[in-house]
């Protein structure tokens, strides 16, 4: 087996054994990604000099006999959203085309701590705007199943450079299905923490009360494992909760005895591929094999008005947090000649492209004199009523299970034209954010195209160790996480 | 509710972006499609719920107001467009007019 189809867990156990080199592993991803990059595109930055170092200084450590990290050794891909100190962070941004932070967001200092080689920073839709990363600025990340499809997003660098094995893992945010739709279209493990689970600083923000930063991995294990790095408490996040992380990989090979699977109805009803049903309704046999029990649920609101309610909350939290790009501080300033207000506008206009500049003008008007009430008020409000009802649902079962996404990936450029049509296709994604509670997606099958299928999977808040424990129980018995992309 | 692109073009000049005639009305078309779906709000019985900002409850947490290290001033100043010296320099605040 070649070095670039190891999980990490394998990779961390060879390197434990003296069989390969940390910098023998980010050789070898280098290589994928320059062979793939020119097909993929998962990358917008890549330096291979400071990855080799990184790996360099690991195995300089593990030869001093000195400790070494949960990650030491194990190349980790970073959504370009994430703040790495001295190298550029665009947000797949004519914006921020030129932006070098000076300082490392939270999860990118865990991520150091750790030992994990930092091998590049992947592609987004602009600002994490989002669900197919056709809107960056720069380039178009192609499915790694299928180069005429999308990858999903707004994490699609992230989810079609592990699918590709340019990385065993990598990091994404999630803020409506951001990280769990991808994962679901290149055929991998995406998981969304828990609200408040993974600290936010240095997460350039798009929606504060929906964003979580987490992980991409081909198993659950190592799902597991990169999230047991990242979580935890930081006083720089005023959100970040401050709870024990347990020891997520220690429990996870236990199945879990009576599980409860909750379904919602109004979920498997319009607009859901034939394929994907049936995917996920053997997936949901295979639990009952092994003991779980499925349970009806009913989640109205969830299913009839997340995305109206998402559209308003998080379109009018963007307008807020990307009102700080004006061109003064920091970011793109035109070359124009003009007073202060126009100098602003002129700097948006040219650095912001036109999904962004959308959410800014809908977000603007839903928090304008006279239209707050009827949209931002009222939507918080639903918001609400969605939360308690995923509240009551799990007084009634333990997890609860549905497709990620209504249909396999589409292909590029069938929902540009329709930014509604867009939105729709977070369906099943997006109420978990508005809840603030957990969810994975796993790989449940593929389409008679050969194209992925996930299976979502959502907990209380801080369950995590629950999702990860059930989601593997599921991928202990089956291979679908086994197959590799034909590239 | 329905907006005319004379309404998008105040929304526009609230965002601070600069849209062309021909822009408005595409805006105005998309916006009013994406508006006419989030109306269906209006339909449900929110008597009596308190709005949900957070999806956790968030109360204000506090520190020490004590001096500790900051970024030092050509760190904070190196993504600036534009400097003079120690400062960001930007356009004039007031017009001429």
């Amino acid at each position: 087996m070649t070095i670039t189809d190891r999980t990490a867990s394998e990779l961390l156990a060879l390197q434990a054994a003296g069989d390969v080199s940390a910098r023998a592993i980010t050789d070898a991803f280098l290589a994928v990604i320059r062979e793939r990059e020119p097909t993929v595109q998962a990358f917008v930055q890549v330096d291979e000099a400071a990855a080799r170092q990184q790996a360099e200084a690991v195995d300089a450590k593990r030869r001093a006999g000195a400790p070494l990290g949960p990650l030491a050794g194990v190349p980790v891909a970073v959504k370009d959203v994430l703040c790495t100190r001295g190298v550029r962070t665009t947000c797949s941004s004519r914006m921020l085309a030129d932006y070098v932070p000076p300082y490392d967001a939270h999860v990118i200092e865990r991520l150091r701590a750790a030992d994990a080689v930092l091998i590049g920073k992947t592609n987004l839709d602009e600002f994490a705007m989002g669900s197919s990363t056709e809107n960056s600025a720069f380039q178009v990340t192609r499915n790694p199943w299928d180069s005429t499809r999308i990858p999903g997003g707004s994490s699609g660098g992230s989810a079609a450079a592990v699918a590709a094995r340019e990385a065993p893992l990598s990091l994404g945010t999630d803020t409506g299905g951001s990280i769990r739709q991808p994962a679901s279209h290149c055929g991998i493990v995406g998981v969304k923490p828990t609200y408040g689970r993974v600290s936010r600083y240095g997460l350039v923000a798009f929606a504060n009360s929906l964003d979580q930063i987490g992980p991409f991995a081909r198993t659950v294990t190592d799902a597991a494992r990169l999230l047991a790095v990242i979580a935890g408490h930081d006083a720089r996040d005023s959100t970040s909760v401050d709870q024990s992380v347990p020891a997520y990989t220690q429990s996870l090979d236990q199945p879990l005895q009576n599980l409860r699977i909750g379904i919602p109805q109004e979920f498997l009803k319009t607009g859901l591929d034939a394929e994907v049903e049936a995917a996920v309704r053997a997936a949901l046999r295979e639990y009952q094999a092994q003991g779980a029990t499925l349970v009806d649920v009913t989640l109205p609101h969830a299913a009839h008005h997340a995305i109206a309610v998402y559209y308003i909350v998080a379109t009018a939290e963007a307008s807020s947090n990307l009102a700080r790009y004006d061109g003064m501080h920091f970011g793109h300033r035109t070359a124009d000649k003009g007073d202060l207000i126009a100098t602003m506008s002129r700097s948006r206009t040219e650095g912001f492209g036109p999904e962004v500049q959308r959410r800014i003008m809908l977000g603007t008007y839903a928090l304008s004199s006279g239209y707050y009430d009827a949209y931002y008020l009222q939507a918080m409000k639903v918001r609400r009523l969605i939360a308690e009802e995923f509240a009551t649902a799990f007084t009634q079962c333990d997890i609860i299970a549905s497709p990620t996404s209504p249909t396999a990936a589409f292909p590029i450029g069938e929902k540009t034209a329709d930014p509604l049509t867009m939105y729709l296709s977070d369906i099943y994604t997006i109420s978990a954010n508005l809840a603030g509670i957990p969810g994975v997606s796993l790989p449940c099958g593929f389409t008679s195209n050969g194209l992925p299928i996930g299976l979502q999977l959502l907990a209380p808040p801080f369950a995590e160790e629950r999702l990860f424990r059930s989601a593997r129980m599921y991928e202990a018995a089956t291979d679908w996480h086994t197959r590799r992309p034909p590239l | 509710m329905s907006l005319s692109p004379e309404q998008v073009r105040k929304v526009a000049a609230l965002a601070r972006l600069e849209l062309s005639p021909d822009q408005l009305t595409v805006m105005a078309g998309q916006l009013n499609r994406i508006l006419d779906f989030v109306d269906q709000l209006q339909q449900v019985d929110t008597t009596g719920v308190e709005p949900m900002a957070h999806p956790i409850p968030v109360e204000n947490v506090f520190r020490e107001d004590a001096p500790r290290e900051s970024l030092p001033t050509g760190e904070a100043l190196a993504n600036a467009p534009n400097r003079g010296g120690n400062f960001f320099a930007v356009p004039a605040v007031f017009s001429d007019e």
